[in-house]
């Protein structure tokens, strides 16, 4: 056993995940419940062997680093840590129609990871530049940032649909969604986590950049991205604290700055130039 | 502070703004991600044509992250922040220290979280169960009487109300230590090779020279593969900084992620270049004679008092930078024939002649490249960072709650009416919660008994 098996069983895992959530809220199926809750458990707990397992063969290789230094391990990651706050937040709302609009993030973060052949999934040696306990820091801060907001576009999504139809009858799909409020309330409280961790993101890679440079901020696409997407979830933020944004407009800015992270983290490697580009292999 | 009617002052002070200026900068930000920076002019015109190549230098869009009206964007953001500062933080501060024992009855009936009980027993009997559950679910209360009965109150996080302001000012800090470093500090790049010192080094991007005030020589450079033998694994320099004529650091090891800093000024490993010539050192096993030379490639070298004659006659190179993996030697010492070999870099080879045995060890000159970096502003740039985390979790995670329970005579008889209430400055579904909790309280106690 290796782990590219572990994390392709992984991500067969998040797939089985994301659709028995997804069956719980169509078919109503409640009694799948518990099911759900234990398939997710396990796939993280195979994602998470799967990567210990990845890091011991770093070792083994005589390269010796945490599995997060390049696109195939970031995806990894950022599967593991969609799952984790997914888990935390069905923990805390009770509810697993959530799962529906979370855990198919996880399934395709690791799906992209491990059919894309644009990625080498083996273990290449790291530039010296890399060679810094601020990547771990960094990465991990950015990742679970990106993590919550996959979940709260999920949430905006769910947000909006429900909003459509107004008139629904008791019983209907729709009903099964959280009241209006609550995912509202959802939203917010994931952004802000959210915003907490990518700005420690920026800042951990600000001070790497630093150690490793001389300079901590060079306006590099990639930097400015991730104060691009500061800038969108800010505005957010003060739009829903000073004038009481709230409803579908929130849920709409929560997508958009989904789609602004996602720029940051895929589209910056594979279509501009800059500092993290060793990131794209 | 009475609020300022004055419509310059309200623009600045406004939420609209701020609103405005983060996405005029989200998105004007995208322009220096489309269009490569800093490049010189001709890749402008060459890429996008002539016309279009004027009207960007004409906007500065080439360095648009320093251009005039980028700077502008950002001084207007740092006036927003400041004066929505001044405007706010007075009210803000009279909420964190007002005393809410003197709060109006009335608008205590308006909380948004109440419940009425109404009890036997008389003022300040209830006061003291009331002061015990409150202390029991976490309050602590103070407490203070009035015309008609007693007024209990307790608060948590009072503070908590100023997050949002030390966000604010760490903005405002990170700004003026980017401020303090580009005014009293430089960014520069030196190549110095093995053996060799300089007090100069040259500004990034317009090669000014610029004196250091001492000197720095560097004694070695090693570069390390994987086994790949192309990735390269360590890149490293041995340092010296030679000031007023004394070594004050000696040897020291920098690598990629570990400077060297020395007076304010920070060297960073960044690149490196292979040299045609070797650092050469030649031993008679025998005597203990050693002697070290810097050589050129491919020239004959004479070491008259061990009485030798050698040089590097070929090499093979394993990258495009000219790295060298083996190298060939020609060595006499003019008994018997020469000898030539081939040895790997950065090794030693033993020479046994019929009279003497030598060690040879050849290593590649390199020379080290050095970034170069004066930042006087970092700390105060981390600073403001610290303070932005720390701001952002209280702002985010911690409310100002308050609980009141006022005790009222009412007028028949031995009953009173209690007031419980409350309001939290933000997550309200969270306190409705505690304040549930703390009703609950209330409702269960013995002691307060029904009327």
């Amino acid at each position: 056993m290796n782990s590219s098996q572990l994390l392709g069983i992984t991500t067969l895992a998040y797939l089985l995940s994301s659709m028995l959530y997804i069956a719980i809220f169509v078919f109503r199926a409640k009694k799948l419940g518990l099911a759900a809750t234990l398939v997710t458990v396990a796939a993280l707990l195979i994602n998470t062997a799967g990567i210990g397992l990845r890091w011991q063969e770093s070792y083994q290789a005589g390269i010796g680093y945490a599995p997060l230094s390049n696109m195939y391990e970031s995806l990894v990651f950022f599967a593991w840590a969609i799952a984790v706050f997914y888990l935390g937040l069905e923990w805390k709302y009770k509810n697993r129609v959530l799962g529906a609009f979370s855990m198919p993030f996880a399934c395709l973060s690791m799906a992209y990871a491990s059919l894309s052949p644009e990625f080498g999934k083996e273990i290449r040696p790291l530039i010296p530049a890399l060679q810094s306990n601020w990547l771990i820091a960094h990465v991990i801060t950015c990742f679970v940032g990106y993590a919550a907001f996959a979940v709260a576009s999920g949430m905006g999504l769910m947000y909006l649909i429900k909003d459509r139809k107004t008139s629904q009858a008791p019983g209907s799909l729709l009903a099964s969604l959280p009241e209006l409020k609550v995912i509202d309330d959802i939203i917010h409280k994931t952004l802000v986590f959210g915003f907490l961790w990518l700005s420690a993101g920026i800042i951990t890679g600000a001070v790497w950049a630093n150690s490793a440079w001389g300079t901590y901020w060079s306006w590099d696409p990639k930097e400015t991205w991730s104060l691009i997407t500061w800038f969108v979830y800010a505005a957010t933020l003060h739009a829903r604290f000073t004038r009481g944004w709230g409803g579908r407009r929130i849920a709409w800015l929560a997508v958009l700055g989904f789609l602004s992270v996602i720029f940051t983290y895929y589209g910056v490697n594979f279509l501009l130039s800059g500092l993290h580009s060793y990131g794209g292999s | 502070m009475k609020k300022t009617d004055n419509m310059v002052w309200r623009f600045f002070a406004s939420v609209r703004l701020a609103l405005f200026t983060l996405l005029i900068l989200a998105t004007t930000s995208i322009i220096g991600t489309l269009i490569p920076q800093k490049n010189p002019p001709e890749f402008y015109v060459e890429a996008f044509g002539q016309r279009t190549a004027q009207f960007f230098q004409m906007l500065d869009v080439p360095n648009m992250y320093n251009s005039w009206w980028f700077l502008g964007l950002l001084l207007l953001f740092s006036i927003n922040l400041i004066v929505c500062t001044i405007d706010r933080l007075p009210n803000v501060w009279h909420m964190v220290v007002m005393n809410n024992l003197d709060t109006d009855p009335e608008r205590l009936e308006k909380m948004p979280q109440r419940k009425v009980f109404h009890v036997r027993g008389d003022v300040s009997a209830l006061a003291d169960i009331a002061a015990g559950l409150l202390t029991k679910s976490g309050w602590k209360p103070q407490r203070e009487n009035k015309p008609v009965g007693t007024l209990l109150f307790s608060q948590k996080n009072a503070w908590s109300r100023l997050g949002v302001y030390a966000v604010h000012l760490s903005i405002l800090i990170i700004f003026a230590g980017a401020i303090i470093g580009s005014l009293l500090g430089f960014k520069a790049g030196v190549m110095i090779p093995e053996g060799s010192a300089t007090d100069t080094v040259y500004e990034a991007g317009t090669e000014k020279p610029i004196p250091l005030g001492f000197t720095v020589k560097c004694d070695d450079f090693n570069v390390s593969f994987y086994a790949d033998g192309t990735t390269p694994k360590e890149f490293r320099s041995n340092l010296s900084v030679l000031d007023n004529g004394k070594t004050t650091i000696d040897k020291r090891a920098i690598i990629v992620n570990d400077p060297l800093d020395y007076k304010g000024i920070t060297f960073y490993q960044a690149s490196y270049e292979p040299m045609q010539g070797f650092n050469v050192v030649i031993t008679n096993t025998a005597t203990k004679v050693s002697q070290s030379f810097q050589i050129p490639f491919g020239q004959k070298i004479s070491w008259v008092e061990g009485g030798i004659d050698f040089g590097v006659i070929n090499q093979q190179v394993h990258s495009r930078r000219g790295d060298v993996s083996t190298l060939k030697v020609w060595f006499s010492d003019g008994k018997g024939d020469p000898s030539m070999f081939w040895m790997d870099n950065n090794a030693t080879h033993t020479i046994s002649n019929p009279t003497a045995t030598y060690e040879f060890q050849a290593s590649q000159v390199y020379a080290t490249g050095l970034q170069v970096a004066k930042d006087p502003g970092v700390w105060t740039v981390y600073a403001g960072c610290i303070l932005m985390l720390i701001g952002l979790y209280v702002a985010f995670f911690l409310s100002h709650r308050r609980v009141w329970v006022y005790i009222v005579r009412e007028e028949a008889a031995d009953r009173c009416q209690i007031l419980v209430c409350g309001a939290s400055s933000k997550n309200k579904l969270a306190f409705e919660k505690d304040f549930s909790a703390l009703v609950e309280c209330f409702t269960h106690d013995s002691t307060l008994q029904n009327a």
